[in-house]
């Protein structure tokens, strides 16, 4: 509910926002702060020194790019993070494992399940904790349906970006429909934290698998309607096409990953090279682009779109054969269902244990990265031997995209930036954590 | 208005108060500052996509530009990084200028209670509606939209202050 | 083509380069190897470059901070140093993963890995934004997600949390007397 601003009698605080942060709103740097990130002429003013964002239509959030130009074309790109540092990391320090989930949906705002996936499964590594095979096909189905909740507002907002206004409105449209199936799911719209450690929250709703069906059959035509806008469409190819290029050597250099790094030919998909939550069971190709520009990008995230959906049609087939629980009945690390603590006293008291002090794991470390939408999302996790991660640690995909801009830019005109960025799908909430 | 029109027919005139009428302007095309920081953004575009239509409220333009817009809302936790950045926006944005803190992180923090998130965006620029919510969905920002927009119609002009800011 | 067949990382090390391993850890199923914080650039050109390893993606370089608020400095229980750090690697060709791990003290500075991947730069920044710790050589370690001028390493583990006391209605006449509202 909204509710009107009640501010209090105002405190009188010293003038200027500066003081009251602690901060300066201009810029005391120097242009010698610079020397050897840009060329020598900027430096004595040949070139020219262009600030993009961190508030810009076309940044994709709150990415500020320092450009330097000579004349239209980019001499060398200098992005600037940390305008949406959270601090996620540090505050899971302070939480138990459960109760993280709900911090690391708000990563990667748009793929909020795969930063549940791939925390859960970190704990689940950690403690050797089973997940049941119900569970894993939900969890497939859920991440694909983010997959392709992802690709949606990428594909919408880079359109927009490079000036096809509709696409942003179809792509909405078929958004919403997922949105409301998660909502099924989880009660939220976008955070779900449907995806717990040992499964997933609760089972699929009664209303749920129609509804999905319903979905899988209207919207690969959707998709075809969206190419038939872009694909062939000539002004699409020719601001696309040749632009941003990544050689295959140089996207390993840079680390890259996901439809980045397949774009420019390089065979590494997660969920085919080291498969999770039975994603070996399922039949689906991985696109590969050839010339690694922004086209190839374009190209392999539709691609991935349909493989999506072949995807869920055998998970729904799955679910009908699977028997299992929808989450793992350890009840040192998943608290029993409610209609148990009536009758048990044992379920009170794992109940009790689990939502106050949490369960331990060991002192050691793991790593698991799973394929997110945008690339390889790994999360480092060090327990304590305690009920709290000594530290977490999140590779997220867009901190090493956004690293790569300066490289992926430089010699493009100036309109070709926006394409870059939209192709390399950033999502500053991922990269800033 | 509706009642003086009713009475003076199809005469094609209409009179009003000033107030009602600029107030009546100024609601009904209040565009707001394209400007997203986090989760929320998404939510506000989806707002402003197809199912939601926040142009049926006369807001489908959204400005780049601080200059020409009316309303800022404020999409997404803010931090220590990014608040000169808001500062100075609010500060470019003509008078009358109205903020929405949306969501639970730009108005009071939200889960994020640490080092690096500013405990409400109200620390550095007055808010006027605030709007709760995880991210709110977006029947709810659009009701915080309508309630400013009474705040707004309930303005009156002899109360604005010339100097400055609002 | 022929691929060479996959050697074990561990024995490769010691006849390759002996005296370079310090130790090995495995826990569930995942390998690590720990080389002093000097040898890292080394041991990890090795294991990019050999036949048989040939581990080219790097997948992550992650820091934890072993400080334990209750022992204080200078416990690190049967850590040699403060800060772990820990390379992730994989494999594009074998498809396997591995780590490397090093423990540094505070004043210790770990060569870069930028010379190798270029996708190291801004890891290594995170790491010396977050932890403090120093890379040798570097090309532009400054800060990368907190502002310029922040002081202190937020991920250390004696970095306080700067937790703010939740408004609630009994309290909020106490709060509201000291929070920094900002007055047009």
């Amino acid at each position: 509910m909204a509710t009107t601003s009640k501010r209090p009698a105002a405190l009188e605080i010293p003038t200027g926002t500066e003081n009251a942060l602690g901060q300066a709103q201009t810029w005391e740097g120097s242009l010698e702060d610079l020397r050897g990130l840009v060329s020598d002429r900027a430096i004595t003013g040949e070139t020219m020194l262009l600030n993009l964002g961190p508030h810009h239509p076309s940044t994709h959030g709150v990415l500020r790019l320092l450009l330097e130009l000579d004349g239209e074309e980019i001499i060398s790109c200098l992005p600037d993070i940390g305008f949406l540092h959270t601090g996620i990391e540090k505050n899971i320090e302070s939480k138990t494992y459960e109760k993280a989930v709900t911090l690391t949906d708000r990563m990667d705002y748009l793929a909020p399940m795969s930063n549940n996936m791939v925390f859960s499964m970190a704990v689940e590594k950690l403690t050797g904790l089973d997940v049941p095979e119900r569970a894993q096909v939900i969890r497939v189905i859920c991440l694909e349906l983010t997959r392709l909740n992802s690709h949606l507002v990428w594909l919408g907002t880079h359109a927009m970006d490079l000036g096809a206004m509709s696409v942003f409105l179809y792509c909405f449209r078929e958004r919403e429909y997922i949105l409301d199936l998660f909502e099924k799911l989880g009660g939220q719209r976008m955070m779900t934290s449907y995806i717990r450690p040992g499964g997933v929250w609760r089972d699929l709703t009664e209303d749920f698998l129609p509804a999905l069906e319903k979905f899988l059959g209207y919207f690969p035509g959707r998709i075809d309607d969206y190419e038939k806008l872009l694909t062939d469409n000539p002004i699409w190819i020719d601001r696309t096409q040749g632009i941003g290029v990544v050689e295959p050597e140089e996207a390993i250099a840079l680390a890259l990953s996901g439809p980045c790094l397949r774009g420019s030919g390089v065979n590494y998909d997660i969920r085919k090279a080291m498969p999770y939550s039975g994603y070996e069971n399922y039949e689906f190709n991985v696109p590969l682009g050839e010339h690694g520009d922004v086209y190839d990008r374009y190209i392999i995230r539709v691609q991935e779109m349909r493989e999506s959906v072949k995807i869920i049609h055998q998970g729904i087939k799955k679910l009908a054969s699977t028997s299992g629980h929808f989450r793992s009945s350890n009840r040192k690390f998943v608290p029993p269902p409610r209609a148990e603590l009536g009758r048990s006293m044992e379920a009170v008291i794992h109940h009790f244990k689990l939502w106050t002090e949490g369960f331990s794991v060991p002192d050691e470390e793991v790593y698991v990265a799973i394929e997110s939408p945008r690339g390889e999302i790994g999360c480092y996790l060090h327990g304590t031997g305690g009920n709290k991660p000594r530290r977490v640690h999140f590779k997220t995909p867009s901190f090493i995209h956004i690293s790569a801009l300066g490289k992926l830019t430089s010699g493009h005109m100036l309109a070709d930036l926006v394409g870059i960025v939209g192709s390399i799908d950033c999502v500053l909430g991922d990269s800033d954590r | 208005m509706g009642v003086i029109s009713s009475k003076l027919g199809d005469l094609g005139v209409v009179t009003t108060t000033l107030d009602t009428a600029v107030n009546w302007a100024r609601t009904g095309a209040m565009w707001p500052l394209l400007f997203g920081l986090a989760c929320c953004a998404i939510e506000m575009m989806s707002t402003q996509a197809g199912d939601y239509d926040l142009s049926r409220f006369g807001m489908e333009l959204n400005r780049a530009s601080p200059r020409q817009s009316d309303l800022i809302i404020v999409a997404g936790r803010v931090s220590r990084k990014m608040s000169p950045v808001i500062r100075q926006l609010y500060d470019q944005m003509a008078a009358p200028r109205y903020v929405i803190a949306m969501g639970d992180c730009a108005s009071c923090g939200g889960v994020y209670n640490n080092y690096a998130i500013v405990q409400g965006v109200d620390e550095i620029i007055p808010v006027d509606v605030y709007v709760a919510g995880c991210p709110p969905r977006p029947e709810q920002l659009i009701q915080g939209i309508l309630t400013l927009h009474e705040l707004v119609k309930g303005e009156r002009l002899k109360e604005w202050v010339v100097e400055g800011a609002r | 083509m022929h691929i060479p067949d996959a050697l074990a990382p561990a024995a490769t090390f010691e006849e390759h380069l002996p005296g370079v391993l310090k130790g090995t850890h495995e826990f569930r199923e995942e390998l690590t190897l720990i080389v002093d914080p000097a040898d890292i650039e080394r041991a990890i050109h090795f294991l990019r470059d050999t036949r048989g390893l040939i581990y080219n993606y790097l997948s992550d370089i992650s820091a934890v901070d072993y400080f334990d608020s209750v022992k204080g400095y200078g416990d690190y229980g049967d850590r040699p140093a403060r800060f772990g750090v820990s390379y992730h690697l994989y494999s594009l060709l074998y498809n396997r993963r591995i780590r490397v791990k090093t423990f540094v003290d505070e004043d210790v500075a770990i060569p870069t890995l930028t010379t190798l991947w270029e996708g190291a730069n801004w890891l290594e920044r995170e790491i010396f934004d977050m932890m403090g710790i120093h890379f040798d050589g570097h090309p532009n370690l400054r800060r990368v997600l907190m502002p310029a001028d922040w002081e202190g390493h937020p991920q250390r583990r004696d970095y306080p949390l700067g937790y703010e006391t939740v408004m609630f209605s009994f309290n909020a006449d106490e709060i509201n007397k000291h929070k920094p509202y900002v007055k047009e």
